[in-house]
């Protein structure tokens, strides 16, 4: 219904105005003129095309194709043409053609990995809408003080609603797009950030279904890149809160390059958020799916690799402990990403520095692996990792080995049967009630009864 | 870790533990709630219960609690069996006079990131919230519930939302104001979130409100949040919308909710009218015949038309119901002018959801409007759908039979139906078979044992041999329920030959289908059957040169064991499984002697 009301407001554009889409916008004109055609021009660029027909009303779209052209053009070339008036009209005009409600994904399973994503049909009209809409904001003539006034918060909201498009090239607009705006109109940068922040929560905890994330990544990449010193609190939030939850997307692997960015950006900026982007990352350590674990240990490589000495003591002990985890992985590139480590001078040299601590944490994994992997290259680089900790400290690398051939020698006899662990709980339980007893008779004499019940208890096993 | 004294000592009798929990005494459950290890953690908060009824209400209250709002920090996974232990918690913290004990560790699990965990946070709330006294609901539970609709975070005021409706209808009036006021400043939150959550939480609030509140607060809030700016918080409206009308009278709903709810099904995105068409039965039922006559047919003719296919299949799921739930005196006009003209369009719509959408209710349709209507207009359409490219179509038509059959009889479509269902039948998507095949039994009862051994009784037998297993096992399964319906003297003359020659087939597999097909058969063909025909084909096969058949051998001789009587089994079954027993093969011994017990012929 609506597009054939536009359908008969267009012919009728045509007919009553055909002259004047055949105009040139000249650099030699009037400049008065020139505003007026330009503004004419936009205001019939609002018109809309069905693009799903893709026969339908061919003229039509050329002439609006043809006319963005020359708008872009225009903009892109001539000094002076951006005066106040044509404010409001472009940024109609931009309004009408870009913000709509995206379609419904086609493949409701879609897996921007695997499947090709549905290219927005409009496009050819579209990619000149945005295109203008960027050489507006990229003009020198551009005055943000009178951009405002209408790209303002509704508009900005609706902006991001379509990075979710499913079509790349629209995103990629999108991203500058956005990027300019947040670098031209102040105003709006707090606002921006924040519905990027509830973009992410919905995406993390509603829907797990955001096609942009990457870009918006992208942007807050260099967002992050500009804070001042020392981080506002709402700025950590974000890292704790909506940054580090974001690594448990199921979709992860496309976007966590910039992800991982945006992370290292926060640790440049102020060392001490270090301890909240490890721990986090450790409590968020993937389970069941390998190919995230060995984008986990990419990350934290990239984190090592600025860390400074000072933050790397505080969280050694359940990284090296994961790390370790990791090593013993039955996937071999999980376990090869994490003893790649080794190859990494800057970390080598962070371990040497408190080997006393990390050596003791790794070295039965390290030992146990190097016997039971089933993948050479595994062994191999384990013989290496041991190679170097026995160069660099001789005398705690040989009481590390006499200390775990003993404690292999004590396991040996523990493959007992399931009787018998029985009886060694109970020991260790009477244990516990012995000192219960000397406790608890102190306070209270009644706990003596169940003290007994416990005992019967454990006979009965 | 807390230092409560508990904690290194074992509790006392582990009351209501079953045998399996014996051997896992209490002193190493409260030992594993600390343990590295998640599993282990999880396990012991499983048990909960059993600790606390261990310790006893009291020291459940002043130790064993304190100590778990302190451990809160914990894989999402723990904190939800924790959540969810929690709201089975009030007998064991004393009954309900010691409730509101359990109200900090459920506030801490309310206010956490993971969605999951929070919900079960708010279920277990809203649980133990029935548990408490007036007093203590205003005294404990209501605060609780301001502090979280006030929290700074986003998820604590989620989680409020779903807390009011449980505590308002008892509390005293001033609470009560106190409460909508709350709910007021949540539903104009700054966060969409919070937005969406009140929004959810909208209807069912609006159930507990007296009548004067909801014309005058919750309109306001619908009219509201019905026109928010995110797509995702109107169609949540819609919801509450319907639960709305349903509470007002008759005539304050045009005044009240129709214009906001003509506006929805008009939205320009189509989730918010996809909501609209999905929720178009209940919408129904709660205006009322008027309003639907006047306003619901129009909307639904347009939603039946939406440029979106999403929202067409949603509406044309509708379609039989909508019909049904017209006003009787008007029922068959509204059908015939309105409805219908967009039912013929959707039977040839581009998108193939649409289409199988409407499928799988239109045969609904004849029961309405009756045999004549339904040979002339519905049985036109009910073909073209039958030769529809997409099988889903085909088969939603097929598997919806037996409307029309009671309607018009299935003869005046089975000129139609024979040639779909042998395309089905032969479709190279084996899930596609898969589903023709287990319509076949409703079909068989419905076109009678003749048009059946004539036409469909050789596809049943194709699909015996099908390449894929899948097939060949819901083939087998077919022949049962067929049997079951046509009886044991057909089968014995028309499939049993059949299935029995395959027993002679060059392809094991196929041999082994015979064998499969005696598993499932030899019970409704009954004793005499089975040791006549089956049984000496069965021992034939025990000389198969392939294992897997003579394995197979022993396990159907296992199965139709019962079905024989002892002589048989001492005198004839024994001895091949005996032979079985001592083959060279490890899997055919080992079946055979698990016969042989089972049998009890050792």
């Amino acid at each position: 219904k609506g597009s054939l009301r536009n359908q008969k407001w267009f012919s009728y554009c045509i007919a009553m105005k055909t002259l004047f889409w055949n105009l040139n916008i000249t650099k030699n004109a009037p400049v008065a003129e020139i505003h007026d055609l330009f503004c004419k021009k936009l205001q019939q660029c609002c018109v809309l095309f069905d693009f799903l027909d893709c026969v339908a009303d061919l003229k039509g779209k050329e002439i609006k194709r043809a006319a963005l052209n020359e708008l872009v053009e225009s903009v892109a070339t001539s000094r002076g043409v951006l005066i106040e008036p044509l404010y409001p009209e472009a940024i109609k005009m931009i309004s009408v053609n870009i913000f709509r409600t995206l379609p419904p994904s086609e493949n409701p399973e879609f897996d921007p990995e695997e499947d090709e994503p549905a290219l927005e049909a409009s496009w050819p009209h579209l990619q000149l809408v945005y295109e203008l809409f960027l050489r507006f904001l990229e003009s020198p003539d551009f005055q943000p003080s009178l951009a405002k006034r209408y790209v303002d918060q509704k508009f900005v909201l609706q902006l991001l609603e379509l990075f979710d498009s499913e079509d790349p090239r629209e995103r990629e607009y999108l991203k500058t797009i956005l990027h300019r705006v947040y670098g031209k109109l102040l105003g709006l940068r707090a606002y921006i950030r924040k519905q990027i922040n509830n973009i992410f929560l919905r995406f993390i905890y509603e829907t797990e279904r955001f096609n942009g994330v990457a870009e918006l990544l992208e942007i807050l990449g260099s967002i992050i890149n500009g804070f001042a010193l020392p981080l506002k609190s709402e700025h950590k939030q974000f890292l704790v809160r909506v940054l580090i939850p974001l690594h448990t997307a199921k979709s992860l692997s496309i976007f966590h390059a910039q992800l991982a960015y945006c992370v290292v950006q926060f640790m440049e900026k102020d060392a001490t958020v270090t301890e909240h982007i490890i721990r986090g990352l450790l409590r968020y350590w993937p389970k069941t799916c390998t190919q995230k674990e060995v984008m986990f240990l990419g990350e934290i490589e990239e984190i090592l690799d600025v860390i400074e000495p000072s933050q790397f003591i505080r969280v050694q002990e359940p990284l090296f402990k994961q790390i370790a985890a990791c090593i013993s992985s039955p996937h071999f590139q999980v376990a090869e990403r994490a003893l790649y480590f080794w190859n990494n001078e800057y970390i080598l040299s962070l371990i040497e520095e408190n080997c006393q601590v990390i050596l003791p944490l790794v070295f039965g994994t390290l030992y146990r692996v190097s016997k039971e992997h089933w993948n050479q290259t595994i062994i191999s680089l384990i013989y290496n990792v041991l190679k170097t900790f026995m160069e660099m400290n001789s005398k705690l690398f040989d009481d590390l080995t006499s200390s775990y051939k003993v404690e292999k020698q004590k396991l040996l006899p523990k493959k007992w049967s399931l009787h018998t662990r029985i009886k060694l709980l109970d020991e260790r339980s009477s244990n516990i009630i012995e000192i219960n007893i000397y406790k608890k008779t102190k306070n209270n004499n009644n706990n003596i009864k169940w003290i007994g019940d416990i005992k019967r208890e454990l006979k009965s096993l | 870790v807390a230092s409560s004294s508990w904690q290194d000592q074992p509790p006392g009798a582990m009351a209501g533990a079953d045998s399996d929990d014996s051997l896992y005494p209490i002193a190493v459950l409260i030992d594993e709630l600390r343990n590295e290890d998640v599993q282990l953690r999880l396990n012991s908060i499983k048990k909960l219960s059993t600790i606390a009824l261990a310790l006893g209400v009291e020291r459940t209250r002043t130790e064993l609690l304190p100590f778990l709002t302190d451990t809160i920090y914990d894989e999402d996974e723990v904190l939800l069996a924790l959540a969810e232990q929690l709201g089975n918690f009030t007998m064991l913290v004393g009954g309900p006079e010691y409730v509101h004990c359990l109200l900090p560790p459920l506030e801490s699990l309310a206010t956490v990131e993971e969605t999951v965990v929070r919900d079960k946070a708010v279920e277990s709330l809203r649980k133990i919230s029935h548990e408490h006294s007036p007093v203590d609901l205003e005294v404990h539970f209501e605060p609780l519930v301001k502090r979280l609709a006030s929290g700074d975070w986003f998820t604590s005021r989620t989680s409020a939302c779903g807390l009011f409706s449980v505590c308002y209808p008892r509390v005293s009036s001033t609470v009560k104001a106190e409460i909508r006021q709350h709910f007021r400043t949540l539903c104009s939150d700054d966060t969409p979130m919070v937005r969406r959550a009140a929004a959810s939480k909208l209807g069912e609030f609006a159930k507990v409100l007296e009548l004067e509140y909801v014309k005058s607060d919750i309109i306001s809030l619908f009219t509201a949040l019905a026109s928010d700016e995110q797509d995702s918080v109107r169609l949540l409206a819609v919801e509450a919308g319907v639960s709305i009308a349903t509470l007002l009278p008759q005539e304050d709903l045009e005044a009240l909710v129709m214009p906001t709810l003509r506006q929805a099904a008009e939205d320009k995105s189509w989730r918010v009218r996809y909501m609209v068409a999905d929720k178009f039965s209940d919408l129904q039922k709660a205006v009322g015949p008027e309003i639907t006559k006047n306003d619901l047919v129009p909307a639904f003719q347009n939603l039946l038309k939406d440029c979106e296919a999403e929202v067409r299949a949603a509406a044309a799921n509708k379609v039989k119901e909508f019909c049904e739930n017209l006003p009787e005196d008007s029922r068959e006009t509204i059908i015939m002018t309105h409805i219908l003209p967009c039912v013929k369009e959707l039977v040839s719509d581009t998108n193939q959801h649409v289409k199988s959408a409407l499928a799988s209710v239109i045969m609904g349709l004849s029961t309405i409007l009756g045999k004549d209507n339904t040979i002339e207009h519905l049985l036109p359409l009910f073909l073209a759908q039958l030769k529809d490219e997409c099988p889903e179509v085909r088969l939603n038509i097929i598997s919806n039979l037996d409307c029309v059959n009671e309607v018009i009889g299935i003869r005046q479509l089975s000129q139609s139906l024979l040639p779909a269902i042998v395309e089905l039948a032969e479709d190279a998507k084996w899930r596609v078979r898969l589903a023709i095949i287990e319509y076949m039994p409703l079909l068989a009862g419905q076109l009678g044992v003749e048009f059946f051994d004539e036409k469909l009784n050789s596809l049943c037998m194709a699909w015996l041999v099908d390449h894929v297993y899948a097939i060949r096992e819901a083939a087998t399964c077919n022949l049962m329920k067929l049997v079951e319906k046509f009886g044991a003297e057909w089968a014995q003359n028309t499939i049993v030959p059949k299935v029995l020659g395959m027993a002679n087939d060059p392809n094991y597999l196929h041999r082994m289908t015979t064998l499969f097909c005696i598993n499932a058969l030899s019970e409704v063909c009954g004793q005499e059957i089975t040791t006549k025909h089956m049984l000496p084909v069965v021992f034939k096969m025990s000389n198969d040169q392939v294992a897997n058949v003579r394995f197979n051998v022993a396990k159907s001789l296992q199965k139709i064991g019962p079905v024989l009587d002892s002589n048989c089994l001492q005198t004839e079954v024994k001895p091949v499984l005996e032979k079985l027993a001592s083959d060279q093969d490890m899997d055919v011994k080992y079946f055979a002697q698990e016969a042989i017990s089972v049998l009890s012929l050792a």
